[in-house]
């Protein structure tokens, strides 16, 4: 159980890239992107492909990063030069990303397992410093002790790499660049009157998001040890999920604040879906379906939340009124002419 | 400073909703003029402006701005040359964005934009000065959301980020209409204010009147894509409301007369 946990928080660390991608164009874009749903196999098919014919692992995840941006870059092409609507825009990239994908590999399915990767890297770098046999030791003390993880390596790069990223994309959203493209999702007409270029923006921010998605593409496959021509269904739920988790637990209130909770909002998501798995008549085959539901739960809930807040509000107010004026409303209504709320 | 050479558009050509939006327009405005336009609903108004400020570009006819042919640049590089204060509020300014990085953004209308950090503290001491000078207390809520504010205080605030960074051109399309007339009065005032301070040379579409007479230096009428009346200087002081409306039914009536000599 805790070993499932464990690993739920690791890849979680590795899907909140992707959630960060998401979250750009998604949020700051307001672009609903679905080209991520192919830059991502894209992402885990070059760099599987590149791996697997000897080239550095870094090497290889750094050309799965640009293969993501180029993807991205093109479906924002497509939407500003060719005016196609946005989401008509990221469908055809996206199917036209399974074959491209599929050329990459060679095959639907590329295994990585006796490959050197960065995830092996990480590893090996790791099983030198004896840091996991301190903290397994730590946490021994303290009666956690059942089952330990054999590494935390990878959850401690992957914390600090998803940090990075995060400080970064929050730092880049408020130069003068950043602050262009943000304005660029939240009001066009100005954007162009102050001499920027909202679609070289727009183009910017889409080839930024999918970079950040192939990454996290390559990444997982390295993780799990194989890229599959599969992997990338659904991905685009899964990062939308992460975003609205994080901003409705954690808030968004600054761009710091927000992609800190995009990131919390894709380990949330991973734990949920690990423990729903725990259920006996669920199987792996049901996960996109738990999505699906999590993420209709995560958009409804706090509406009905919202709305029964104001019930009770209004309620209350009315009661104390009622009793002000002992009793009676109808008495031409001048006791409550003060509460416009509703107006 | 700005002019317009036998500027030609047409909209829907060759179908039953042909219309002629500007006819040949001529105008000239010298620096620091400030020109008021008034004129019916699709007396081509909105058109002029957006002719000047290359959102859409003519069929025929050259744009000059400083004496620079940009009758093929694109609305964001024009941009540079110029400020624009729409009608709508909420048009003017970026709504989940702080007052500061709006007025960022602003900034970065006359230079290149790069990585560099868009809210400096030295920009700052510059983006509370000009607030200041708004009278609203805006200096004081730099970090707020600029979709708190109200109508009124985005208008000005737009009007401010037009302006701050010294256009060679100021577009006001219609800024006031959309304010109660309290907060009209304010804008009003204001761009009075910045317009005499900074000598910007001006084009205001207004529907009222006398807000053209008042304001400005220069006044034209538009009908039908066509400047059909054209008060400058001193001519222009000595204008009322009434001259105004007896000015356009004369130009009015002597031109259905005409219709009709050339019906009959």
């Amino acid at each position: 159980m805790s070993t499932a946990l464990f690993n739920s928080f690791e890849s979680g660390m590795i899907y909140a890239i992707m959630a960060l991608g998401v979250y750009l164009t998604f949020r700051i874009l307001d672009f609903p992107d679905l080209t991520v749903e192919g830059s991502f196999v894209t992402g885990a098919s070059v760099a599987a492909i590149m791996i697997v014919n000897g080239y550095s692992p870094i090497i290889a995840t750094f050309c799965a990063m640009l293969a993501g941006f180029i993807a991205g870059a093109i479906t924002g092409l497509l939407h500003t030069k060719g005016k196609i609507n946005p989401l008509l825009a990221g469908i055809l990239i996206m199917i036209a990303l399974y074959s491209i994908n599929l050329r990459i590999m060679g095959a639907s399915n590329i295994p990585l397992l006796s490959q050197t990767t960065i995830i092996t890297k990480i590893q090996d770098a790791f099983a030198g410093t004896g840091l996991d046999n301190m903290l397994n030791g730590l946490l021994s003390i303290v009666g956690l002790g059942g089952s330990l993880p054999k590494t935390w390596s990878i959850l401690i790069v992957m914390l600090i790499v998803a940090v990075i990223i995060q400080m970064t994309m929050s730092a880049f959203l408020k130069t003068e660049i950043g602050l262009a493209l943000r304005a660029t999702g939240d009001n066009e007409a100005m954007v162009n009157s102050f001499s920027a270029h909202t679609g070289n923006m727009k183009v910017l921010g889409l080839g930024i998001g999918n970079a950040l998605v192939a990454f996290s593409g390559s990444l997982v496959a390295q993780y799990n040890g194989f890229s599959d021509i599969g992997m990338g269904i659904g991905i685009i739920v899964i990062g939308l999920a992460s975003v609205i988790i994080g901003e409705a637990l954690f808030g968004a209130k600054t761009i710091a604040r927000a992609t800190l909770a995009v990131i919390g909002g894709a380990i949330i998501y991973r734990i949920v879906v690990t423990l729903a798995l725990r259920v006996e008549f669920l199987d792996t085959g049901d996960v996109k379906l738990i999505t699906a539901l999590i993420v209709i739960g995560a958009l409804i809930i706090p509406k009905i939340s919202d709305k029964q807040k104001e019930k009770s509000r209004k309620k209350k107010r009315l009661k104390e009124i009622q009793l002000r004026h002992g009793g009676t409303l109808s008495k031409g209504g001048e006791g409550y002419a003060s509460v416009k709320t509703d107006l | 400073m700005l002019r317009l050479k036998q500027i030609y558009k047409v909209f829907n050509e060759g179908t039953p909703d042909e219309k002629l939006a500007l006819g040949n327009l001529e105008l000239q405005m010298t620096k620091g003029e400030f020109v008021t336009v008034i004129g019916s609903n699709g007396a081509g108004k909105s058109t002029l402006m957006n002719m000047i400020s290359g959102k859409i570009l003519p069929d025929a006819g050259e744009v000059f701005i400083n004496g620079e042919n940009v009758s093929a640049i694109e609305e964001h590089a024009r941009a540079k040359m110029i400020g624009r204060v729409f009608q709508d509020p909420m048009l003017g300014t970026a709504p989940h964005m702080t007052i500061e990085e709006n007025m960022a953004i602003a900034y970065g209308r006359t230079n290149r934009r790069g990585l560099g950090f868009g809210v400096t503290k030295k920009r700052k001491e510059l983006f509370k000065e000009s607030l200041n000078t708004l009278h609203l207390g805006l200096e004081n809520r730099m970090t707020a959301k600029v979709g708190l504010l109200s109508g009124g205080e985005r208008q000005a605030l737009s009007l401010l980020m037009a302006t701050f960074t010294d256009p060679k051109i100021l577009l006001l399309d219609e800024h006031t209409a959309a304010l109660d007339p309290s907060r009209a009065e304010l804008v009003t005032n204001l761009t009075k204010e910045i317009v005499e301070k900074n000598r910007l040379t001006t084009l205001m579409v207004t529907h009222n009147m006398q807000q053209a007479i008042d304001l400005g230096n220069s006044l034209i009428m538009m009908d039908k894509g066509q400047i059909i009346f054209e008060a400058r200087g001193a001519e222009k002081q000595k204008l009322t409301v009434e001259k105004l409306l007896n000015e356009f039914q004369r130009i009015k009536g002597e031109k259905m007369i005409n219709d009709r000599a050339v019906l009959i």
